[in-house]
């Protein structure tokens, strides 16, 4: 299984080679690097997957030696499921991005962008193999530079340049938590080998917390996550479905391998991960509701469904710490089906906005409408993908949440009180999340697609072949799964009881899920039925198309068709003191009014509200030190001495002594 | 031979008795008004009668909008085969189908909505923003009285949750049970458009909800709507009368008729409301459902820290 996925990786970085040196011939460098990587992509899918239904140890180390030891990669359950998400979502998001990349030909070279994206496939499938400290964190960075030239393709555009910053500084802010976090680890343990990793006591609860801030800022946990409204609008489509879909989930990854060194967890480590996600999926999805771009709301839903995952890791550890293996079980396994299904879906509607952006030259969800009938197969891809990311059965993000669900129903049945109220807290918070999260993919498909154009959209055009194919594919899976839970259980089981110390076999669903499946056909079936019910009753008689219904107004415009944000409205409004809208009024005055306008800007209390200010407080208070810093050789020369002479007078007292 | 029997006595009530309770309520509220009111079984005879019209359909829709009525009908009727009615068990449930119990209505819901802003009328974008608002807040709701039955039960089926429910009415056993009760009523009054979320028979399109999301919906696409949310609030209504009057018998002819009784006496009393109440101002919803979710939250704190009945 290993030499299937070394090769995959292999085959990832010759392709970007190939391509990265095909400079000159654009559409061929993209031909290749696609090839390359849908090939790699296919390959490691299978090998992940023969790993997870046949799992046999297999490792690999390097005989020669690093500064801090040998290189070790293997496989586990954990790794070949992550492995599965990582090439699943990787391979159609390279198909998708041989579909929309052409539209740049002849506008900047492709070669840098093709191989990029192929290396960033293959760090992370690295991240995921990656036995050794120091191997972790050179495939993290490799990832986090990789995807931050993909973020500024576009680079002449001065958001987008803002956007990588953010990124970056982002990302970076992370890897400073991991840097400390796999040092104390090594230095307890003496090796950075993951083998020999343990940790326990004040070691172990501060290895959790320094796992939680620095895999949580690439995962986008609130309130790390302000990186992700700004990046993923600003990469191109592929890129964005790619980081969406699974390069935030690294950090899902890294924080339960992580979790998997640090023995028996802490009561109050499950409230941190359910509290924090509680705050990520509301703050998410609230957030989201508020946005007027389609690839911002699809960035702010991305943080409600890290805040679900995260909900179920909490779960997880809620009953690994009152050791109630089922309540474990049900909360790992939930949050890693739904790392797979976040991927899968959330690939999709990325790949939906990408092919409207293409269509139509916009992704301003208020410009946009009846766009079903100029493109119905991005309008039914994106009509599966809401369905889906609202945990909507019979398609797979329902089983995901269900999973989650059970795991605090369980656990507020069976844990001590203590327990079983933080199991409840989950009850409400996914059933309100859940609630939003309908009005938000309603509104938002509801705009774009159906009712009349609210603008004129006269090149409105359906995608390519490629990019309808992607997505088809795409959809496939979501309701593939969604109708045979109980198979894809199966994949999930040996990866959460690895990260939950559960034994295998001890608790399964695949029961409940076939019942589940058979609902899903009833439903098909009642379905059928009443549609032959009703054109049957239609056949003979008079079927007429005529206006819609404007109530006898006589002058309706597709203006004045409800909005995303009109449509928003009433959510928002009970949540207010939670999101920061600055609102700039000047209203109709007199009998006559001549001008009125109305502008209202929507910011992230995270950001805006203490992130930012604080960063900036940070910064003003260190640049007190540019005093010392005078770009005088002498001065300098004059520092050198005196830290030499503090430095032998430190040396001769210890020698005193 | 018992369980075919018992299946079909499932989907016979399933399928006939829903549009009773819509006659049942508009016979109590002409009651109240001094008027004679329509008969009983009117709401079948206007099914009958859409069922053999024609049908006209807006230029700007898709097939989403042909979907909507069906779906929300099929969702409807799936969640009342996942549901035991008067009996132990029920055709379609399994362990851990109270999830699935709320999120078929919100399948229904989602295909409401979708056909409603396929119409591209202001009037019905209006009337699916409040319904995804309301029912935002009422999910809550419903989740944590479904979580008050499955606590003390410690099962995630909807059958043994109403099983181990102590026989005796209206949520006198324990606190937990009224407060559940009590917010499964607030979350039946909004998720089936009543007084004082939405009112039915409004007749200005700006202050529908549900009414106005199917403004365009005639003919038998119409029959199916009526149809569907007569089965939807007959499902809702059936787990609250369960609850509220748990039978002490197992099945049987008894805990029929009980439930069937318990039924009309819900439809008198959602009549009863709505003849008594005004509706509330929209900005009042959602505190009213936030109320729902409190009320069963502190149901919830007393099971835990009070012990199960």
């Amino acid at each position: 299984m290993l030499g299937t996925i070394l090769f995959a990786i292999a085959l990832l970085i010759l392709s970007a080679f190939v391509s990265a040196g095909l400079t000159r011939f654009d559409r061929a460098s993209l031909a290749l690097g696609t090839t390359g990587s849908v090939i790699a992509c296919l390959t490691g899918a299978i090998g992940a997957l023969m790993a997870l239904v046949r799992p046999e140890p297999s490792s690999f180390r390097g005989a020669w030696s690093m500064p801090v030891g040998e290189p070790h990669v293997a496989i586990d359950a954990l790794s070949a499921f992550f492995l599965l998400c990582v090439f699943v979502v990787s391979g159609l998001a390279a198909l998708y991005g041989s579909g929309y990349l052409p539209a740049y030909v002849g506008k900047r070279r492709l070669g840098p962008a093709v191989a990029l994206f192929n290396v960033l496939i293959a760090s992370m499938a690295g991240l995921v193999i990656a036995r050794d400290g120091i191997l972790f964190l050179i495939a993290w960075e490799v990832m986090s530079f990789a995807s931050f030239f993909l973020v500024t393709f576009e680079n002449e555009r001065e958001d987008v340049r803002r956007a990588g910053m953010t990124y970056l500084i982002a990302s970076q802010f992370g890897v400073v938590f991991l840097f400390v976090l796999f040092v104390l680890l090594g230095r307890s343990s003496g090796t950075y080998d993951f083998d020999h990793f343990a940790a326990v006591g004040g070691l172990a609860n501060a290895c959790f917390l320094l796992a939680v801030v620095g895999f949580g800022a690439k995962a986008g946990f609130w309130p790390f996550h302000i990186w992700l409204p700004e990046a993923h609008p600003a990469a191109p489509s592929h890129v964005s479905a790619l980081m969406s879909g699974v390069m935030i989930k690294m950090g899902i990854y890294g924080l339960l391998r992580t979790l998997t060194f640090l023995g028996p967890p802490a009561a109050w480590w499950s409230t941190v991960l359910l509290l924090l996600g509680a705050a990520s999926g509301l703050m998410g999805i609230v957030h989201a509701l508020a946005q007027r771009d389609l690839k911002r709301r699809l960035a702010y839903s991305s943080v409600e469904n890290i805040g679900l995952i995260a909900l179920g890791i909490g779960l997880g550890l809620l009953g690994q710490s009152h050791g109630n293996a089922i309540v474990s079980f049900f909360g790992y396994s939930g949050a890693l089906l739904h790392v797979l299904n976040h991927g899968l879906m959330k690939g999709l509607l990325f790949q939906g906005a990408g092919s409207v952006i293409h269509g139509t030259g916009t992704g301003s969800i208020e410009s946009l409408g009846g766009l079903y009938r100029r493109m119905p197969t991005t309008a039914f891809s994106f009509l599966v993908g809401s369905i889906a990311i609202c945990g909507l059965p019979p398609l797979n993000g329902f089983v995901g949440e269900w999973l989650i669900y059970v795991g605090a129903f369980r656990g507020a049945a069976s844990l001590p009180a203590t327990g079983a109220v933080s199991a409840l807290v989950a009850i409400p918070v996914l059933a309100l999340v859940g609630g939003l999260a309908a009005a938000c993919f309603v509104g938002t498909f509801g705009t774009i697609f159906l009712g009349e154009p609210r603008m004129q959209l006269p090149r409105a055009h359906e995608a390519g072949i490629a990019m309808r194919g992607t997505m088809l594919i795409g959809s496939l899976l979501c309701v593939g799964i969604g109708l045979w839970p109980a198979g894809v259980l199966r994949l999930v089981m040996p990866a959460a009881a690895l990260a939950g110390h559960i034994p295998v076999g001890l608790s399964d669903a695949s029961g409940p899920l076939l019942a589940m499946s058979r609902v899903a056909f009833v439903l098909a079936f009642l379905i059928a039925a009443l549609a032959l019910l009703r054109s049957a009753l239609l056949r003979r008689r008079e079927v007429t198309q005529g206006v819609t219904w404007g109530c006898g107004y006589a002058a309706p415009s597709p203006r004045m068709q409800y909005t995303a944000s009109s449509f928003a409205q009433p959510l928002l409004a009970p949540f207010a003191p939670i999101i920061r809208v600055r609102v700039h009024e000047d209203g109709p005055s007199g009998y006559f009014p001549a001008r009125a306008s109305y502008e209202e800007h929507i910011g992230d209390v995270a950001g805006e509200g203490f992130l930012i200010p604080g960063t900036r407080r940070v910064a003003r208070a260190l640049s007190q030190l540019r005093v010392i810093q005078q770009g005088r050789v002498q001065l300098y020369l004059v520092y050198i001495v005196v830290t030499l002479v503090a430095l032998l007078l430190w040396q001769l007292m210890g020698a005193a002594e | 031979m018992t369980l075919a029997w018992d299946v079909t006595l499932h989907v016979g009530l399933l399928v006939i008795a829903p549009l009773l309770l819509l006659g049942v309520i508009q016979k109590t509220k002409a009651w109240f008004a001094g008027r004679s009111g329509a008969p009983l079984l009117q709401p079948y005879f206007d099914v009958w009668k859409l069922l053999r019209k024609g049908a006209v359909y807006s230029r700007t829709t898709t097939w989403l909008f042909r979907a909507g009525p069906i779906v929300s009908l099929a969702t409807a009727l799936c969640a009342g085969l996942v549901l035991p009615l008067a009996e132990k068990s029920s055709p379609l449930g399994f362990s851990g189908d109270v999830i699935l119990f709320v999120y078929l209505f919100g399948l229904g819901r989602f295909f409401t909505m979708a056909a409603a802003l396929d119409t591209g009328s202001s009037f019905e974008g209006m009337g699916a923003s409040r319904e995804a608002a309301f029912s935002a807040f009422a999910e809550p709701a419903l989740l944590l009285c479904l979580a008050i039955l499955c606590v003390p039960a410690r099962s995630v089926s909807l059958g043994d949750a109403l099983g181990a429910l102590p026989a005796a009415p209206l949520g006198l056993s324990h606190p937990a049970y009224l407060a559940a009760a009590l917010g499964l009523f607030g979350v039946l009054l909004a998720e089936n458009s009543r007084i004082p979320v939405d009112d039915p028979n409004t007749h200005l399109e700006l202050t529908m909800i549900h009414e106005v999301m199917v403004l365009d919906h005639g003919g038998p696409d119409l029959a199916l709507v009526l149809y569907g949310s007569a089965v939807k609030l007959f499902v809702v209504g059936a787990l609250l009368v369960q609850v509220a009057l748990p039978s002490p018998a197992q099945g049987g002819w008894q805990s029929v008729g009980l439930f069937l009784g318990g039924q009309l006496g819900l439809a008198v009393g959602i009549g009863c409301v709505e003849s008594m109440m005004a509706r509330l101002r929209l900005p009042r919803v959602p505190q009213f459902l936030v109320g729902a979710s409190v009320l069963a939250g502190i149901g919830l704190a007393a099971l835990l820290y009070r012990g199960a009945p």
